[in-house]
């Protein structure tokens, strides 16, 4: 499409009809949305799942209602364990940042009426929910769901019922739930990847967009490369299952007393192709965070972003080297200790762009004038669990460390805080800060604050103690505490974390509540209400259905332009022709 | 443009307050040792102590500047009404923040490379005592070669846990015949100790937190570990690698006994096979 016929592009029409408009929508934003509410579903049963875990750890004998036999087995726990791992995973951290925000405001941040295949777009959501529901069923087949946790090692989850309860239908219904999950993200990834590259409005130079979009576009590069490697993997292990293949299952296995028929594979090359994506995946989960917080620190501080080009270039350094650094999760399973030696230093230097992320941010800051509403106050808290959680990790960098650590509540309290809540953060700020411009209404700025301050400090209530657990020795995937003696220890602190959990957990019932009250009752919002500078801020809230109303921009500026000497006001946005620029004397206009 | 009202001072104050928090809390957690790790009892251990506090120290030094220096940002650069300072960056901070963070942390990767180097590059002393460490859902047992020296050959499809052989030893083989086989690992203590390290179905570890030291069994592997424990005493072994419903309760003991209590166990066991 040239730029001419852009421009002249007539307003297009919404489709009419619930059906058609929602159900199979095409329009990316009506995708968005639908990304966004099953992550808002996904996480509300990951939460409960980890709330229930929480408690059988700090009283294993109580008689729960709901769990068959009144009293939760080892089996029960280690789905649940299996379970939250996945539903967070891959179904909030991946779908939420991504596939939710992405989808919505990747095309309007760059001046364009849709995704590039937009019918693609809407079979990735098909696929993706199809994959949710399926990993639900797990749930309810006959032995439950599979017991092998998130990474699924074989041979435990490659042998069948013989290796446990829900090693059956259960593991077999998680592979292929993941398997649909797989094509669902690579045809997603496709789409943004050619979205950004092809439909840029005129003007906006790969050095324009906005660092949410960079990250969005790394990230689809990551999911491109990783999702297709575990797709493999996950087929392979389909087929270990069941036709008798042996990938990853060497010869010699008794198992349960019984002698197998298996030979010649090997457990640890699952181990390699799970980790080769499921390193990249931790940066699949954080980096469109990263490009959020960059884009809010920027518009609350009312500065452009500190060192845009080294930001933009740290995006792609992560995104490199997050598919070099897989090693370091297999520093005690057996693999070339010389090997463990490279991974460690690959490591540590993936830390490098990591540190000129968080200088830049506090660069960002500096100098400032900070406005506190809630997407700012979620962005600064990215920071302080990225910086926490990042610190963590150099512990686990290190082979010898890891010995000591791995495996421990360590590990679950570094990749919570790093991952998992600083994802969640990400994904809370921009909630908060895109809201007005998705239904066109505001937030409650006190309750959103109060859901902040309650989230913050509870999130650190649950997650630093597990560091503490961990130095000790305390062991992840544990059902109870008498398997060792000195694990009865560490129960005070057990005790300590489930309290905040239930406290934090609590406290989200009031996003619960100011998001779906806001949704029909909240202030109206105009169309720029934060004074921004990007794209999606010059549309009307909520967008039209072509994004533009058929008047499409072009961009003259750099994404973050606050505060510039010598402008009428302090935001400039990258749609302002430089000769629409009122002269300092003459009277401000709206933008 | 009308000028925007000015941000309470709650806020800020609030937040900075909590971030000093957040960084008084947790150097106090760490340096008071609350929940500490048991005492090491190898060199090795000492090595890899020593290590982490080194990386204690590194990050504890990085984590209080940043939380600091955000909980300084947000009060010192909160609206009052000021004019933000417009800059777009610095090319030379970049590089100067970029270099101290490569020199440390990549600094930090080699000086750790010791702790790690010291165990898994050089073999055992030739007169180490090798023992054999096979894993089962939910079981360890350990092998010692008996008198002769020589492990006897085993065989997948003569497993038999019920008949006492839960190994599979093959009986035709005469090295076999004095392999003592038990359910605990009793070493001498300051004698250097080889462990192989085997799986019958899943991937299972050994860890003992003294030794400082997880290592995974994996099926269709022999993964040596060595160490020389220099404490007498008994030390839990525990499982870390997720091997199915009964992974928390897979268990034994690691006990480091005199010369003389070791040769004495190891007669107990030859008069009992």
């Amino acid at each position: 499409m040239s730029a001419a016929s852009r421009l002249e592009h007539a307003p297009r029409e919404a489709p009419k009809g619930f059906i058609r408009c929602y159900v199979f929508g095409t329009d990316h934003k009506v995708i968005g949305l639908q990304y966004f509410f099953l992550a808002l579903a996904a996480v509300t049963i990951g939460i409960i799942l980890s709330l229930l875990m929480r408690f059988h750890l700090v009283w294993p004998m109580a008689h729960l209602p709901f769990v068959a036999g009144g009293i939760m087995t080892p089996e029960q726990y280690l789905a649940l364990v299996t379970m939250h791992g996945t539903i967070m995973v891959f179904f909030v951290l991946t779908t939420a940042p991504q596939s939710a925000f992405g989808n919505y405001f990747l095309p309007i941040q760059i001046g364009a009426p849709d995704m590039a295949f937009p019918r693609l777009n809407m079979l990735s959501f098909w696929l993706t929910l199809t994959a949710f529901l399926l990993m639900l069923a797990a749930f309810v087949v006959p032995g439950g769901a599979p017991i092998s946790g998130w990474t699924a090692y074989p041979p435990l989850s490659g042998l069948g019922e013989i290796a446990g309860p829900g090693e059956g239908i259960g593991q077999s219904i998680w592979v292929i739930s993941i398997l649909v999950f797989c094509f669902g993200s690579l045809l997603g990834s496709i789409n943004f990847i050619s979205t950004t590259i092809d439909m840029r409005a005129p003007g906006m130079t790969l050095m324009r967009m906005p660092l949410t979009v960079w990250a969005w576009f790394v990230t689809a590069i990551l999911s491109l490369l990783a999702f297709a490697v575990l797709l493999a993997g996950g087929i392979l292990l389909v087929l270990d299952r069941s036709a008798g293949t042996s990938f990853f299952l060497p010869a010699g296995l008794v198992v349960n007393g019984e002698p197998l028929a298996h030979g010649g594979g090997s457990p640890l090359l699952w181990q390699h192709l799970f980790w080769f994506f499921g390193h990249p995946e931790v940066y699949i989960a954080i980096l469109p965070g990263m490009g959020v917080v960059s884009h809010i620190l920027a518009n609350f501080s009312r500065k452009p972003v500190f060192g845009y080009r080294a930001m933009a270039l740290a995006l792609c350094a992560i995104g490199f080297m997050g598919f070099l650094v897989w090693g370091h999760h297999m520093f005690v399973s057996g693999m070339n200790p010389y090997s463990g030696l490279a991974f460690s230093v690959l490591t540590m230097s993936i830390g490098v762009p990591s540190a000129i992320k968080t200088f830049n941010w506090l660069g960002t800051l500096w100098g400032g004038k900070i406005q506190f509403r809630s997407p700012m106050l979620f962005a600064i808290g990215f920071v302080s669990f990225f910086v926490t959680g990042g610190l963590s990790g150099i512990f686990l960098a290190q082979p010898a460390v890891d010995t000591m650590l791995h495996a421990t509540y360590y590990v679950v309290g570094h990749f919570h805080i790093v991952m998992g809540v600083a994802a969640i953060f990400g994904i809370f700020a921009a909630t908060y800060y895109w809201f007005p411009k998705m239904f066109g209404r505001k937030m409650d700025e006190t309750l959103g604050k109060l859901h902040f301050w309650l989230t913050f400090v509870g999130v650190y209530c649950i997650f630093m103690p597990m560091h503490f657990v961990g130095v000790a020795g305390g062991i992840r995937r544990y059902a109870d505490s008498t398997g060792a003696n000195y694990l009865a220890a560490l129960q005070p602190l057990h005790r300590f974390m489930t309290f905040a959990a239930f406290i934090t957990a609590a406290a989200q019932l009031i996003f619960f509540y100011n998001f779906f009250r806001s949704l029909r009752k909240g202030e109206r919002a105009s169309a720029n209400p934060w004074n921004a500078t990007t794209l999606e801020w010059i549309t009307s809230s909520p967008p039209p259905p072509d994004n533009f109303g058929g008047h499409y921009p072009s961009v003259y500026r750099e994404p973050y332009e606050y505060s510039v000497p010598g402008a009428h006001q302090d935001f400039l946005p990258q749609n302002l022709a430089p000769e629409d620029l009122p002269r300092a004397n003459e009277e401000p206009r709206n933008a | 443009m009308a000028r925007r009202e000015r941000g309470s001072a709650t806020g800020p104050l609030l937040l900075a307050l909590l971030l000093t928090l957040l960084v008084l809390a947790t150097v106090y957690a760490f340096a008071a040792h609350l929940y500490p790790a048991p005492p090491p009892i190898t060199s090795d251990a000492v090595l890899v102590d020593r290590q982490y506090n080194l990386t204690l120290y590194v990050t504890g030094a990085v984590f209080i500047l940043a939380q600091l220096g955000l909980a300084y940002a947000v009060l010192r650069f909160r609206d009052r009404g000021q004019r933000a300072r417009f800059t777009r960056g610095n090319i030379a901070m970049e590089i100067l923040w970029s270099s101290a963070t490569v020199f440390t942390f990549v600094g930090l990767a080699i000086l750790g490379r010791n702790a790690w180097a010291e165990v898994r590059f050089t073999p055992p002393a030739s007169d180490a005592i090798q023992v054999e460490v096979t894993t089962n859902q939910f079981v360890y047992t350990f092998r010692y070669p008996g008198a002769d020296g020589k492990f006897g050959m085993l065989d997948s499809t003569l497993v038999n846990a019920p008949a006492g052989n839960p190994l599979g030893l093959d009986p035709n083989d005469p090295a076999g015949k004095d392999d003592i086989v038990v359910p605990t690992l009793t070493v001498p203590v300051n004698r250097p100790v080889e462990l192989l390290l085997r799986s019958q179905d899943v991937v299972h570890n050994f860890f003992v937190r003294e030794l400082r030291l997880q290592q995974d069994a994996v099926p269709g592997m022999v993964i040596p570990v060595h160490f020389t424990a220099n404490q007498i005493g008994k030390y839990e072994i525990v499982c870390t690698q997720l091997c199915g419903l009964g992974h928390s309760r897979m268990y034994s003991i690691l006990n480091v006994v005199s010369q003389f209590d070791y040769e004495s166990f190891l007669k107990r066991q030859a008069a009992g096979q």
